[in-house]
């Protein structure tokens, strides 16, 4: 296996506030990795950095052989990286069926297109990944008025548009009802696996993580203390003290 | 479908006016003539506020831009109309593309000043440069083409112009690209991280924006045999930006209503009182505190309680 995103020496500080330290991850091709962490251990952060949302003060983020920082989230899309928000991030006035079918007229970049209805676009593959997310029903729908649930699935639907091979999840079960939370991980692992996708994601449900991840990172106060398997994470000392405490013996 | 509906409809309303020069009535005309002018320059404001959520307070700019190339063309270079009027189209167009690039690349209220403060550098322009644009005295003694002396002539050259406009207007608004520019409205992270370059996005609408405008700044310039200074200043921006609040922004015909309804409000209440300004700050005051939606938007809302 060869890493698919290197990232060496990711470094971010905000008014001297170090949100990202000295970050070093590797991800191999195919693999659900997750970042866990207590809030404000600068997942998010860490998420907006390989993004291109904010720009490091230092450090590489190395997507299959090319510089990911420095550039514009629109080009890091393009170039086979999608990614969802921890909090909801869609277009609330829209309906549901123009949300996806906007990712996708973007995608095939036909946004530069003056002259074909836009609704007109995509029709039968907005309707098909609505289906895959569970979202038939709701298409008309303006999507500011769907559950949250329901939002964050067209948040996924969103970033599926864009066709990506790496998927980066922020939070894609926070705030979902245990019942929401458990049907979410069943259709985010049967999209990563039907799709062949590398998934990186960030959780604070230990079931969620321990339950579809196969490395696991863990960052505390912008560090990555630990990286492995669930198992090396779940024993190692410096996790159990710093973060897994209260949760390990759930 | 609606949207046949809506062409049919449009189609029928420029038939119907296309009959009006029988009626005889010269004032009816020229009316006519100054509002659909002001339709096709509230319908290009609205791209950039009502499509893209950038408001302009300088929209005046290129309404300017294109009245005074299309009339010096005319008129200094002699230019036969079919060659000026593309040509202060396409001048237009440029001049926006050129100020949109500087203005794009702040947003909300830094963006309202910033057109605001361009537009005060054309209208300098127009004053100082007296050469070329008269400067104050305003630009006169246009050299019109024989065929358009005529007003029913130019009533129906008017009709043509403003109808393409729209129609084109509407083509691009309900394209790809104008879906596109209503993402990054609602949302321009987002649309960022879809794969759209929102900058670059709102620098084409605002080119897009003044090229119409230019368009109706130009059939503006030949109706009224001129052009002066007022015509490039910033009360005219505020005007048209109050015919955009007052038709509704989210609608494409709102402007379209705003500006035949301001306009005509205006002519009569001039014919009774001298205080036009307080009757525009009155019905600003009304839209903005309980018709946030303008005229369309009322349209709306009473449609669906009399539908309840």
């Amino acid at each position: 296996m060869t890493g698919m995103l290197t990232i060496a020496g990711l470094w971010k500080s905000f008014d001297g506030f170090v949100a990202t330290r000295d970050v070093h991850l590797t991800l191999n091709q195919g693999e659900t990795h997750a970042v866990i962490g207590p809030n404000g251990a600068g997942k998010t952060t860490f998420f907006n950095l390989i993004t291109g949302h904010i720009r490091p003060d230092r450090g590489s983020v190395n997507f299959e052989g090319t510089e990911l920082t420095g550039r514009p989230p629109e080009k890091i899309v393009r170039m086979g990286i999608a990614r969802s928000f921890q909090r909801i991030n869609i277009y609330p006035r829209l309906s549901v069926f123009e949300n996806v079918q906007v990712a996708l007229i973007a995608h095939k970049r036909q946004h530069w297109n003056l002259f074909t209805p836009g609704r007109s676009l995509h029709r039968e593959d907005t309707a098909d990944l609505l289906r895959l997310v569970g979202l038939s029903g709701e298409a008309i729908e303006v999507a500011g008025e769907l559950s949250y649930g329901k939002q964050k699935q067209l948040e996924l639907a969103i970033a599926l548009a864009a066709q990506p091979r790496l998927l980066l999840l922020d939070e894609p079960t926070a705030g979902m009802s245990p019942h929401e939370t458990a049907d979410a991980i069943a259709l985010i692992r049967d999209i990563v696996k039907a799709r062949g996708l590398t998934l990186l994601f960030t959780e604070h449900d230990m079931s969620v993580v321990f339950g579809i991840a196969e490395r696991i990172s863990v960052l505390h106060h912008g560090e990555i203390i630990a990286s492995g398997t669930p198992e090396a994470v779940r024993d190692d000392p410096e996790v159990r003290r710093v973060y897994l405490g209260e949760h390990a013996h759930e | 479908m609606p949207s046949r509906n809506l062409g049919i409809a449009a189609i029928v309303i420029v038939l119907a006016l296309a009959l009006l020069p029988l009626s005889g009535s010269r004032y009816a005309l020229d009316l006519s003539t100054q509002v659909l002018i002001y339709c096709l320059f509230a319908l290009s404001l609205n791209v950039l506020i009502g499509y893209i959520g950038n408001v302009s307070f300088g929209h005046a700019a290129y309404f300017a831009i294109g009245g005074y190339s299309c009339v010096i063309l005319l008129t200094t270079y002699q230019w036969p109309l079919m060659l000026a009027l593309p040509a202060a189209i396409v001048v237009s167009g440029l001049a926006a593309a050129a100020i949109g690039y500087f203005c794009v690349r702040l947003t909300e209220i830094y963006f309202a000043m910033l057109t605001l403060a361009f537009a005060m550098l054309v209208w300098g322009v127009a004053f100082k440069w007296k050469d070329v644009t008269g400067g104050d005295d305003g630009f006169t003694g246009v050299l019109m083409p024989k065929l358009l002396e005529d007003h029913a002539n130019f009533f129906w050259f008017t009709l043509v112009s403003v109808s393409v406009g729209v129609a084109l207007l509407w083509m691009i608004c309900h394209s790809a690209f104008g879906l596109t520019l209503v993402a990054i409205r609602e949302n321009a992270v987002r649309a960022g991280f879809v794969g759209v370059d929102t900058r670059k996005m709102r620098w084409a609408a605002f080119t897009v924006a003044g090229t119409f405008a230019g368009l109706a700044g130009a059939l503006f310039g030949m109706y009224n045999r001129g052009m002066y200074i007022e015509n490039a200043f910033w009360t005219e921006s505020a005007q048209v930006l109050i015919m955009v609040l007052l038709g509704g922004i989210h609608s494409f015909i709102g402007p379209l209503i705003g500006a035949a309804v301001l306009y005509l409000l205006q002519i009569v209440t001039n014919q009774y009182t001298p205080y036009w300004p307080t009757v525009l700050g009155t019905i600003l005051l009304i839209v903005v505190l309980v018709l946030p939606d303008g005229l369309t938007g009322l349209a709306k809302r009473f449609r669906i309680f009399s539908g309840s």
